[in-house]
């Protein structure tokens, strides 16, 4: 099966001369679901920026069958769909309506079209009670929710999530956790919440240090890495004794 | 946050907010144009301008006493150049000065409190307003939220580690704002480009297309020739 993303020896440098990406290889197939996982400035933000041409790295990227590049930005863009760590980023039109038909109007749709697209799309994110709403109005995990659906209403055929549980309270994540379900979209997650990731993808990747060192099942790499949530209490416990 | 409150302004329904933004921007054009050509002294005029405008704010649903609170911040800068006029020993130009720039600050934040940025800038882009000038405006009006965001969190950063306490005096304290602004300035320019990514990942190509298309009808050519026939008579009679 052709992967909906190929990535092929990706090198990326950033001008203060940070070696942000160094050698990566990343296949997804479609409907696949993969959490990338690492330490804070591992590359993985780096990463996923690469791949809706945001950023341009040295190496091959290819997103449904389109090499990324300034001919195909645009195409490549309506693939994929990017919902962003700080969703107040993300939107800035004056009502929540206007925001989530940002895109299909970008794309070139009609105003009826864009407005039917992104009340679908509102619906889907279960947030279509606020369509007149401002977006800064809005709570942080109900911002979410609207960033989301302005990415949906794209149509896009794969969604990256950058920290989608920052900011959000227990309720909010498992509402989250139950709308990206649904979805049938292939997902990139980009976290640091292993109990998110694993309830979402089967695998996982790994980077450090601007190189993926490991690809493979999430529950695998949780362990490999010592990834994982242990019992804090138990943890703090034991240095307390060992250090006294 | 002062743009925040003009946004929800533009957002309610009225006549006046029903008014394409191109009539009125046209009627804006007139008014400025019909002002700043009165005479210092024509009273009558002014208070037919200054009773046109209250006018206007009450149509439009504004909060009248909040409106007027809010375009007294053009005054430090009149109000500077005004003095400067009256010490050279031209009262009359001195008054009018800053009549004048009260009475325009009133009428742009009438058009901004009832015109949703987004259509207020598709007006000014349709009646030959550089695409260019439009966008930066829209960027702009954006970071504004973007800085003024990153500004308030720093202020609470600041009194959180006990900043601006009593200090504010200090020379210690303007050099700390000082750094301050040059922090904001680095934070809102990385913040910024959040904006940008964020743009860019859906599909924004540089203009900003409107969801609802402006559409000029008799009603608002009617408004424009009516209030503009109606300012210009006040300026010549």
């Amino acid at each position: 099966m052709t992967p909906i993303i190929e990535v092929r020896d990706l090198h990326f440098r950033y001008e203060d001369g940070t070696q942000a990406l160094d050698g990566i290889n990343f296949t997804l197939h479609a409907g696949e679901t993969v959490a990338l996982l690492g330490a804070n400035g591992s590359g993985k933000t780096t990463f996923v920026l690469q791949l809706n041409g945001i950023l341009e790295g040295q190496g091959s990227v290819t997103v449904c069958g389109l090499a990324v590049n300034k001919q195909n930005l645009a195409a490549v863009r309506s693939k994929i769909g990017m919902v962003f760590q700080d969703s107040d980023e993300q939107l800035f039109m004056p009502t929540v309506l206007e925001d989530v038909a940002f895109g299909p109007l970008n794309q070139g749709c009609t105003p009826e079209e864009a407005i039917e697209k992104a009340k679908a799309a509102l619906q889907q994110a279960a947030m279509e009670h606020a369509l007149d709403k401002a977006p800064y109005h809005l709570s942080a995990g109900e911002k979410r929710k609207v960033a989301l659906a302005g990415v949906l209403a794209m149509q896009p055929e794969i969604l990256v999530l950058d920290e989608p549980t920052t900011f959000l309270d227990p309720p909010a994540q498992i509402n989250l956790l139950h709308l990206l379900r649904g979805l049938p979209q292939a997902k990139l997650i980009v976290t640091h919440d292993i109990r998110f990731a694993g309830a979402l993808a089967e695998r996982a990747a790994f980077f450090e240090k601007g190189k993926l060192v490991a690809d493979g099942p999430l529950e695998e790499i949780v362990r490999r890495f010592g990834w994982t949530y242990s019992d804090l209490a138990a943890d703090l416990r034991y240095s307390a004794q060992r250090r006294f | 946050m002062h743009h925040v409150l003009v946004d929800q302004w533009s957002q309610g329904s009225s006549p006046l907010h029903a008014r394409d933004p191109r009539a009125k921007v046209l009627v804006l054009l007139i008014f400025l144009v019909a002002l700043a050509t009165a005479s210092p002294n024509a009273f009558p005029t002014l208070i037919i301008y200054a009773a046109l405008l209250a006018s206007g704010i009450l149509i439009a649903g504004l909060p009248l006493g909040g409106l007027l609170l809010r375009s007294m911040g053009i005054l430090p800068f009149s109000l500077t150049f005004g003095l400067i006029t009256w010490l050279a020993g031209d009262r009359w130009r001195a008054l009018g000065l800053v009549e004048k720039s009260y009475l325009s600050t009133v009428a742009v934040l009438l058009l901004v409190g009832t015109t949703p940025l987004p259509r207020l800038l598709g007006g000014l882009e349709a009646l030959g307003t550089p695409r260019l000038l439009v966008l930066m405006a829209q960027f702009l009006y954006r970071y504004l939220f973007v800085i003024s965001e990153q500004a308030q969190h720093m202020r609470l950063a600041a009194a959180c580690r006990g900043g601006a306490s009593g200090t504010r005096r200090h020379a210690k304290f303007r050099a700390a704002a000082a750094g301050a602004i040059a922090v904001l300035f680095a934070r809102s320019y990385y913040r910024a480009e959040g904006v940008h990514r964020a743009l860019m990942s859906r599909a924004f190509s540089g203009r900003f297309a409107l969801l609802n298309p402006l559409r000029f009808g008799w009603m608002d050519a009617c408004f424009a020739a009516g209030v503009g026939a109606l300012l210009v008579l006040a300026r010549v009679q």
